[in-house]
């Protein structure tokens, strides 16, 4: 170390590339996967994961916006994005066809525009680019259900003084497998809202991550998951905090129930040493309801100047406190409803800050029922 | 006539994994009859919260012998939340704090789960708002997370709020009164005596001060001491215990 002091350790041995070729296939050791099965990617990860079956995606767009399927020449594809696992750079030289959304500059999107990615079986990989132009407002749905082995990267490219607030549901069947990467590219005063619901899928590795180009940049992302038996639900954060005066602010909750559910979590933030006056905040809270469940949780702030704003980090991973449940129950309140209401109160102030109504209400809906299946068992 | 018993009551604590449970109340006896206050007084871990938290069926603490009954029925049978929709109810002298849990939302859950049926919100909505103003409770609470950043006093007149609202047979107040001010002493006190005149209710009142027996006074008084009680009397006693302390008991139970 001693010189290197400018370069991030976290991104010491980060390699970006278009082509899956230029990386190494992984082999759970490395740091980027020793908390994913491997076995379970279907060969997303080796290149045995051939094409062959399809996630349809339609999209009910505000009318303000534009809206295009292009193809992998479109010089907007992979502009803010350059792939940095192989996975991802799988998905980049695999999609055929991109969906482009773009808000036109000072346009404000008069409703959700919501994109459905069902999946149809098989194996399918994909790209979509959101553009936000510069003063322009809009909110957005992605909304993942249905089977598939599906690899993907979304790039959203948020411009100046644009704001751009995003819900990614993975609502996937039992037996979905998705790996996908989220990047936010801020420009100045650029507000990005993003929260990410993760429910459903064999095993989900979403990776969101955010980029700022000038100072002002807002991000907020949140997310919240619940991990049933045998599914493996894993987030991966990087904020990465280049330029001054930005701010990013990470909570992410889940809870965990049943032999075999691993939530992993990791939460890197870079303040690097130009980005002073940087504010951010991160946090992670896992519930583990029962035995045999498993959350890991790696939060990792790295400070690089002098000169933040604030700086903070957070994670905790506990069961429910018994002398929460012994109070509630102290009142009549019989124990699994009083564990529904604690579990509830964990998620319910993360729920409130979803934008979307409608999307609120099926959140809420889905914890409900994650509640309800916690109740049977 | 409502009766809670409690005979020859044992309890033990779960101590540190490697050390075998203790043993912090050695035979208690105490019948309540309703239309019955009982006060107990005691110094300083002599086992008052234990017994209540034993009543109420607490899992940290397990009874190795004796008995309570209700009105007849084993309570020690009972789960926590059958215990309270049996009609018992302790108020705590640590309330605890309940994240993203609101007071509405609990006491709304909690009187259904007493009356067995959810009540009409409009109903619960006035029975709320006339409880609060009765406790001199700021509506505003009903938003807020069960207790969290209440202070001492606000989560106190909670907890009587509580009581009110559920409507119990039996009380077991800890130290409801510490920490209270002049005026919260009075308003709590007034609360605990509307729940005496309902009728058919008997009240167990675990304090260290007189002042609040002299808003709700007792018919008996019992000294705690050691894990049992060491002497009865009425409310007498209680001035006697104020003026001399408890040493005499203390070295007696020694
Ligand atoms: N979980 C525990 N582990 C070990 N000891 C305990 C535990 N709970 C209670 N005790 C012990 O049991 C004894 C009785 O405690 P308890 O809280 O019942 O006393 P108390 O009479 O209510 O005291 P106070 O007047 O201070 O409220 C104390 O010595 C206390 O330290
Ligand atoms: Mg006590």
């Amino acid at each position: 170390m001693g010189l290197e002091t400018t370069k991030p350790l976290s991104t010491l041995h980060e390699h970006t590339s278009y082509d899956v070729n230029d990386f190494a296939v992984p082999g759970g050791r490395e740091e980027a996967w020793r908390f994913t099965p491997l076995r379970r990617l279907r060969g997303l990860h080796n290149g045995t994961a051939e094409a062959g079956g399809r996630v349809a995606v339609e999209v009910d767009a505000a009318p303000e916006l534009r809206v295009e399927t292009v193809g992998r020449d479109d010089e907007r594809v992979g502009k803010a994005y350059v792939p940095a696992d192989r996975v991802s750079a799988q998905a980049y030289t695999s999609f055929e066809k991109a969906t482009v959304l773009t808000v036109p500059r000072e346009t404000v999107a008069s409703k959700p525009t919501v994109v459905t990615l069902t999946g149809e079986g098989g194996v399918a990989y994909g790209h979509t680019v959101v553009v936000v132009e510069p003063m322009a407002e809009a909110v957005l749905v992605l909304d993942h259900k249905g089977s598939a082995t599906y690899a993907d990267n979304v790039e959203f490219v948020v411009g100046e003084g644009a704001s751009l607030k995003v819900v990614s549901l993975q609502d996937w069947a039992d037996d979905a497998v998705h790996v996908s990467h989220h990047h936010a590219q801020l420009a100045k005063d650029a507000v990005f809202r993003s929260f990410v619901v993760t429910l459903g899928g064999d095993l989900v590795r979403l990776s969101p991550s955010v980029a700022y180009t000038a100072p002002g940049g807002d991000a907020e992302l949140i997310g919240l998951y619940f991990v049933d038996a045998g599914q493996h639900l894993e987030h991966r954060l990087l904020v990465d905090h280049t330029v001054p005066n930005c701010r990013s602010n990470v909570v992410y909750k889940g809870a965990l129930q049943g032999e075999g559910a691993h939530a992993v979590w990791i939460g890197d933030v870079i303040i690097r040493a130009e980005a002073e006056g940087t504010d951010t905040y991160e946090l992670n809270r896992n519930l583990v309801l029962t035995d045999g469940a498993r959350a890991d949780s790696v939060p990792n702030l790295e400070i690089l100047t002098g000169e933040v704003a604030g700086a903070g980090h957070a994670s905790a991973s506990g069961r429910l406190d018994d002398e929460h449940l012994f109070y509630l129950q102290a009142r009549g309140i019989p124990f699994e409803e009083a564990r529904r209401l604690v579990i509830r109160g964990f998620f319910g102030q993360l729920i409130e800050r979803i934008a979307v109504p409608e999307v609120r209400e099926r959140v809420t809906a889905a914890v409900e029922r994650e509640l309800e299946r916690e109740l049977t068992k | 006539m409502a009766t809670l018993e409690i005979r020859d009551l044992h309890v033990t604590v779960d101590a540190a994994a490697n050390e075998p449970p203790k043993e912090i109340l050695h035979g208690v006896d105490l019948t309540i009859r309703a239309g019955e206050t009982h006060a107990i007084m005691g110094p300083n871990g002599s086992g008052k919260s234990t017994l209540a938290y034993a009543l109420a069926g607490h899992p940290k603490y397990t009874i190795t012998s004796g008995s309570v009954l209700l009105d007849g029925e084993d309570v020690l049978e009972m789960s926590v939340d059958e215990r309270a929709r049996a009609g018992l109810f302790l108020a705590m002298q640590y309330p605890v704090e309940v994240p993203g849990v609101s007071v509405s939302n609990f006491l709304r859950s909690a009187v259904t789960a007493v009356r067995g049926e959810a009540p009409k919100l409009r109903e619960f909505s006035k029975d709320l708002k006339a409880g609060m103003d009765a406790l001199s409770i700021d509506p505003a609470f009903a938003q807020r997370n069960l207790n969290e950043g209440f202070s001492g006093g606000e989560k106190k007149r909670h907890e009587i709020l509580q009581l009110e609202l559920l409507k119990p047979k039996f009380a077991v107040l800890d130290e409801t009164d510490s920490g209270l001010d002049v005026d919260a002493l009075r308003v709590v006190s007034e609360g605990i005596n509307r729940f005496r005149e309902r009728g058919d209710t008997g009240v167990l009142l675990i304090t260290h001060y007189t002042r609040i027996l002299r808003y709700v006074k007792p018919d008996f008084v019992h000294v705690f001491a050691a894990g049992k009680i060491v002497e009865e009397g009425g409310p007498e006693l209680a001035d006697k215990l104020e003026a001399e302390g408890y040493e005499s008991y203390v070295k007696a139970s020694a």
